[in-house]
């Protein structure tokens, strides 16, 4: 008899426990697709700048053009690969590093190939651009980082218990992480 | 079993962040000379024209002197404390943090600062690198780190000031203040003209006197910005700083070193 009372008991309080989670859990996803926003913000960002800099680049460094051509190509294909916040699985995820990432590696090679022009980089319209780019390179660790928190939490709590039972039937699955960069972990850096 | 790792992933994870950044001060202060590169007066100056603009303008902006980065890189380490701190008021995101690592030896010195979400229109990267370089690294250079951290806080003063009000201040400006504000300035202007040219220490520059490099630039476009605060000639900051609002950081800002 003391058992069922229990069980009757705690069967009048699951719905409440479970709406709060599951409140708490769509937050959650939402606040990772915000953040998921302001990822895609950024890295738009840095792929706005480039027209911009490798204009700036090509009055001075004409023969440069292999590695100019390098980042407008890698530009088109890391603008090219979009990932919407209700489609981001491991393998999205990959994709969409592996596109930046190309244009992250483009990027710092044309920055070490500039450091042969000094009338370049005495040049204010540059120097401004180069600020930029690195203002980018911040905002985009920033955001990743931002990010990162936002799906730990989330995973976090559809892995908790009592969630883990009942996240699967509402559909909140696993999100990705941003893993760190091999090659760029730090932004393209010029120092003078 | 996997819940309490999560739990203790959260605890490790969120202790490792904010492992060498500085606690946030308390009494909350504006002007932090962790590194101790300026006189305790000079401090002061700054602070107190800082909670001024605070009070008026309800942007905030922090000083911040540190002796090591603890192999941080100046940016990380600015936007993480500007985070920590909660620089600038909470949804209008308008802190600018001002962080300074000193040169010591051969150890280089680093400056950098960062715009909160809400300024970044108003200080832009390119803005900010030019600060960085042109106001505040030729005088760290000659160790005068009053003098480029001042410098810059005026640039900065002026170029953020107008773009965000503080709310009670707004409120005050209902009745006609603008008639009585021009009056007062005459009589002002008849009277402490001629007197106070050789008396009184103006430190910085009038609102409309930026830099040559910012005027050239064309940068200096839009409203006319209204008058600069003269540091240093007001005496007690009335009142004092009421804290950090938390605002959040993006990235926006820029640095360099020497």
């Amino acid at each position: 008899m003391k058992t069922l009372k229990k069980i009757a008991f705690a069967l009048m309080l699951l719905p409440f426990f479970t709406s709060c989670s599951y409140n708490k859990m769509v937050e959650l996803s939402e606040g990772v697709d915000a953040q998921w926003a302001q990822v895609e913000n950024v890295y738009q960002r840095r792929a706005d700048l480039i027209p911009n800099l490798v204009n700036t680049v090509k009055g001075y460094a004409e023969h440069e053009k292999s590695t100019l051509d390098a980042v407008i190509s890698a530009r088109a294909k890391a603008t090219s690969v979009n990932v919407s916040a209700d489609n981001l699985t491991e393998e999205n995820m990959a994709n969409f590093q592996q596109a930046q990432q190309g244009l992250s590696g483009a990027l710092s090679r044309l920055m070490v190939v500039m450091e042969n022009y000094p009338d370049l980089k005495a040049n204010q319209n540059f120097m401004d651009l180069q600020a930029q780019l690195e203002g980018t390179e911040n905002r985009i660790a920033v955001e990743r980082n931002k990010f990162n928190e936002a799906v730990r939490m989330y995973n976090t709590k559809i892995k908790s218990f009592p969630q883990v039972i009942y996240s699967g039937w509402f559909g909140f699955e696993k999100k990705p992480f941003f893993k760190a960069d091999e090659a760029a972990k730090e932004a393209p850096k010029v120092e003078f | 079993m996997k819940y309490f790792m999560l739990v203790v992933l959260c605890v490790l994870s969120v202790g490792v962040m904010g492992q060498n950044i500085p606690e946030r001060p308390n009494p909350p202060r504006l002007v932090n000379d962790f590194a101790g590169v300026m006189t305790a007066e000079q401090v002061q100056q700054i602070e107190n024209a800082l909670v001024k603009f605070s009070t008026e303008t309800s942007t905030q902006i922090a000083v911040v002197t540190v002796s090591t980065l603890d192999g941080s890189d100046a940016a990380n380490y600015a936007f993480q404390l500007g985070e920590k701190w909660g620089i600038g008021q909470k949804g209008k995101n308008n802190g600018v943090l001002i962080l300074v690592k000193p040169k010591y030896g051969k150890d280089r010195g680093h400056a950098f600062i960062a715009t909160g979400y809400g300024l970044e229109g108003a200080v832009p990267d390119a803005i900010a690198n030019r600060i960085v370089d042109l106001e505040m690294i030729p005088h760290f250079r000659q160790n005068d780190y009053y003098g480029g951290i001042a410098s810059a806080v005026t640039v900065i003063m002026q170029l953020t000031r107008g773009e965000f009000t503080a709310d009670e201040y707004a409120k005050k400006k209902s009745f006609p203040v603008g008639l009585i504000v021009i009056i007062v300035l005459v009589v002002l202007f008849f009277v402490l003209g001629n007197k106070s040219k050789s008396s009184t220490r103006h430190y910085s520059s009038r609102g409309s006197d930026l830099p040559l490099w910012m005027l050239l630039g064309g940068m200096a476009a839009g409203s006319s910005r209204s008058r600069g605060g003269s540091f240093g000639s007001f005496s007690s900051g009335s009142g004092g700083f009421g804290g950090f609002g938390g605002g959040g950081f993006g990235g926006g800002g820029a640095g360099g070193s020497w």
